[in-house]
């Protein structure tokens, strides 16, 4: 009768100890939101959003340039990641059964797996050696080539879903081949491959590691794409190892508007998606 | 014949945009190795297990930095594997449906939350809380270990594990609760059956079969963990020093690139920070790619059945 205990006992225990590590995990979660949420809300106010940094010792000022710097990032780099990663995307799918293809996707996998900092080191050698100055310029091609690789897969997966039929139809009715592509096919997985790319935007928007010397950061308004130029994360960074409480205050702050950011980005995705689609949405977020 | 031609365009235009990810890769591991070389040629492999780092005599070893990323990552792993698998099994098998899309939704959270922000909430939060509650009851319980003696900082290796297992945990979880769920019912029906508990069942049947895929997931995390970045570089510390105490401080492969960048001064210097770079890229790719390898086999094999 004793071994039936035992086991009963182990199970009990074994599945509170599966309970039990799902709390745990909450409890960072709780933790850090609370955090952010309580000490960000009492320092972001309207000079927040309008004012450029003070200088040290003096109280106030905002990260408005940072805010503007980051959105300038996020712009130039959707410019070029965006039609790489899609139309890449459309050829792994429509073309892709060769091993030019698979080369393809074995590049994007390798990239999406590189440390964001070596991606900066990258961008630095290629961008800011040569141009012997830190740029918006070389900051967008850092994040860029963060995009590249999910929303590249995330349109091959989204094209793959579209039916055959839909294609086998419009060719039938003496579509050309490219045509089928952008007006069916693209247009049919256009939600999908929507969410991918803001699943992106979402994910460089608080990269702060291959920024640190690619676009390094700057106390002022942007001066032109080949300056260096501020952008949040960076500015929060750099005001958290500071020795000045005035300057944590605004580091939570910011801390604050990016994660309502972040968030605000990837809670279109749930707009723009249909439920079916979700589950691959979840395990691209993760990759 | 105007139709057949702007097809042949198309697909040439798409296949020379889906070729620049290839010429990407190609192009960083090139000019990487370009300005690594004179450090490589400098150092050779004494470069990998010397561990003096003296920028003003330009002397570099990278050994308390790789020994500081491995030591981090591993114990974040140590840390993270055994509740990235409860949470898994409770999302996939234990929980009641209608927890199981919110509270997987709050753990992918976890995977959003911008590194800066969890640095921010490191140096704060946790190194304070660590320094006052954390250390000293380890070191009163547990002070005979090497492992937790020295003084009480709050920013060190441990602080930095902590942080990277909250870090990796969502990839983990997340990963081996989509390998649960793709064991089939058959088995778990069998097992219970024949009489096995929830637990066994669990045991024999989802985990035992689901193995593969989880080492995968594993390795995935780890891959995170060897890269990440600005959290770490936020609460290790930065001290370039092998210790054998958990609360001292350590320095990272990362986090020395992410401070000490744009300010080396000389070409050497910033050679060796590139080769840094250059190692840490290599080891993530090995990783990466064992990582999908393992995944791919079980999914393999899924469609095999």
């Amino acid at each position: 009768m004793n071994i039936y205990i035992k086991r009963k006992i182990i199970n009990k225990l074994m599945c509170g100890a599966a309970f039990f590590s799902a709390l745990l995990t909450l409890a960072p979660l709780i933790s850090i939101f609370g955090y952010v949420i309580s000490k960000g809300i009492t320092s972001v106010n309207f000079d927040f959003f309008t004012h450029l940094p003070m200088p040290v010792g003096e109280h106030g000022g905002g990260m408005s340039n940072a805010i503007v710097g980051t959105l300038i990032l996020i712009g130039l780099s959707c410019l070029w990641a965006i039609p790489l990663g899609v139309f890449g995307g459309v050829y792994l799918a429509e073309f892709g059964n060769n091993k030019f293809a698979a080369a393809v996707r074995f590049s994007a996998d390798v990239l999406n797996g590189i440390p964001s900092i070596v991606i900066g080191i990258f961008a630095y050698t290629v961008f800011v050696l040569p141009m012997k100055s830190f740029s918006a310029i070389s900051g967008a091609f850092a994040l860029g080539i963060i995009m590249v690789p999910t929303i590249m897969r995330a349109t091959e997966e989204m094209l793959r879903m579209v039916p055959f039929a839909l294609r086998e139809a419009a060719l039938a009715l003496g579509v050309s081949q490219s045509r089928m592509i952008v007006s069916i096919v693209l247009k049919t997985a256009l939600p999908g491959i929507l969410t991918g790319i803001l699943l992106a935007i979402a994910r460089i928007a608080g990269e702060t590691a291959p920024l640190l010397f690619t676009a390094f950061g700057n106390r002022f308004w942007p001066q032109g794409l080949n300056q260096p130029i501020a952008a949040l994360p960076l500015q929060i960074f750099n005001y958290a190892i500071s020795p000045y409480d005035d300057w944590h205050r605004q580091a939570w702050a910011g801390a604050l508007v990016l994660i309502l950011m972040v968030f605000l980005i990837s809670l279109l995705t749930r707009f723009v998606i249909k439920p079916k689609y979700r589950r691959k949405e979840m395990i691209w977020k993760q990759k | 014949m105007k139709i057949k031609s702007a097809d042949l365009w198309f697909k040439k235009a798409a296949a020379i945009l889906a070729l620049s990810a290839a010429a990407l890769v190609i192009l960083l591991v090139c000019s990487m190795a370009y300005y690594a070389l004179p450090a490589i040629r400098k150092f050779g492999l004494h470069f990998l297990h010397t561990s003096t780092w003296d920028p003003v005599k330009e002397i570099f070893g990278a050994l308390p930095f790789i020994y500081g990323t491995v030591i981090s990552s591993a114990l974040a792993l140590l840390m993270a594997l055994p509740v990235s698998l409860g949470i898994a099994v409770y999302l996939a098998e234990l929980a009641p449906c209608c927890l199981r899309e919110p509270l997987s939704f709050l753990i992918e959270l976890l995977a959003a939350i911008p590194s800066v922000v969890y640095g921010l909430w490191g140096i704060f939060f946790l190194a304070p809380f660590l320094r006052e509650t954390v250390q000293p009851f380890l070191f009163r319980y547990f002070g005979f270990l090497p492992l937790f003696q020295g003084e009480f900082y709050g920013v060190g290796m441990l602080s930095a594990a902590i942080i990277l297992s909250i870090m990796i945990i969502p990839t983990i979880s997340s990963i081996s609760r989509e390998v649960f769920l793709t064991v089939p019912s058959a088995q778990r029906e069998a097992a219970l059956a024949l009489g096995a508990t929830r637990w066994e069942t669990i045991r024999l049947a989802v985990l035992g079969y689901a193995r593969s895929g989880v080492l995968g997931a594993v390795i995935l995390g780890l891959g995170r963990a060897l890269g990440e970045t600005m959290a770490v570089t936020m609460v290790i510390g930065n001290r370039p020093e092998i210790s054998g105490s958990l609360f001292a401080p350590a320095y990272t492969m990362a986090s020395v690139i992410a401070n000490e960048f744009s300010e080396a001064t000389t070409d050497l210097y910033l050679s060796a920070l590139i080769e840094i770079g250059f190692i840490l890229f290599f080891v993530t790719l090995i990783i990466n790619i064992a990582a999908r390898a393992l995944i791919w086999r079980v999914s393999a094999k899924i469609k095999a059945k």
